[in-house]
């Protein structure tokens, strides 16, 4: 019987290496990639809860919340492909068009 | 103790390979690297008796969004380039460590940890898993599974619109 408080460390340092991958790259791909880690990171947490308590309700959300990352994953590629297309980049520092 | 050795091999796995997402120069290896994450993530799951979850990821995620993302990435032929990290590394590792600290330092003072592990209904653990969810799913939750088909319909529309090309005649 793995204890809660392990599983929960593991899904934190999943989420802060997802932050600090969207800190430090500069390429767009890479930066959707670790919105998907942080995503990960909390359906580790919420089905370990959900196992811990003994009830189903957080297995259902983290199913919601794989649904949102499909969708998530599906509108940022067609963004990258349109910026593609425009600019031939995926470096965020290059993508200023609307910063003042 | 076969069940701690398999925690303690999904666990490294996972942190390991999620390093290996951000920290690989060439986008494919970040890609294949997010690929194992998500597939020993899947393993704790099976750990956590949610084995529906876990099917669902390995065929969601690695199956249908890292086939997408892979398929996007050929797409692009990005090119090679030198400078792939921002100039802010070492301030960003430092406040990811504090905030790491931080979050743990919270949680283990919070109540829950303390607790006893609540066993399932009898009924319930009769069910099995998957009957479980559906259920859930169906009676509790059935106004969020229909928020979320019409999320997933906009995204498909949304994608479609983003993506098009326009002629010239059009725009």
């Amino acid at each position: 019987m793995i204890p809660l408080s392990y599983y929960v460390t593991v899904s934190t340092m999943m989420f802060v290496i997802g932050l600090i991958g969207i800190l430090i790259r500069k390429n767009f791909l890479i930066i959707l990639f670790s919105i998907e880690l942080m995503l990960n990171a909390a359906n580790i947490n919420l089905v370990a809860f959900s196992h811990h308590f003994g009830e189903i309700d957080g297995q259902v959300i983290s199913l919601f919340i794989i649904t949102v990352a499909a969708a998530e994953a599906a509108v940022g590629l067609a963004i990258i492909i349109v910026l593609f297309r425009r600019k031939a980049t995926t470096n965020v520092d290059e993508l200023n068009l609307m910063k003042w | 103790m076969a069940e701690t050795a398999f925690f303690i091999y999904f666990a490294t796995i996972t942190i390991l390979s999620s390093i290996m997402t951000i920290g690989f120069r060439s986008p494919i290896y970040c890609t294949l690297a997010l690929l194992s994450t998500l597939l020993h993530v899947a393993g704790l799951f099976i750990l956590l008796n949610a084995e529906f979850i876990a099917a669902i990821q390995v065929i969601v995620y690695a199956g249908a969004v890292l086939v997408l993302y892979l398929f996007v990435l050929m797409l692009l032929n990005l090119k090679k380039t030198e400078d792939f990290l921002h100039k802010q590394v070492w301030v960003a590792l430092f406040f990811g460590l504090v905030l790491l600290a931080e979050i743990l330092i919270g949680l283990f003072k919070a109540p829950f940890f303390t607790k006893t592990p609540v066993p399932k209904s009898e009924e319930l653990a009769a069910l099995g898993n998957t009957a479980e969810i559906g259920l859930a799913l169906f009676n509790k939750y059935l106004l969020p599974f229909e928020i979320v088909g019409i999320i997933l319909l906009g995204a498909v529309i949304g994608a479609l619109v983003l993506a098009k090309k326009y002629r010239q005649a059009d725009a």
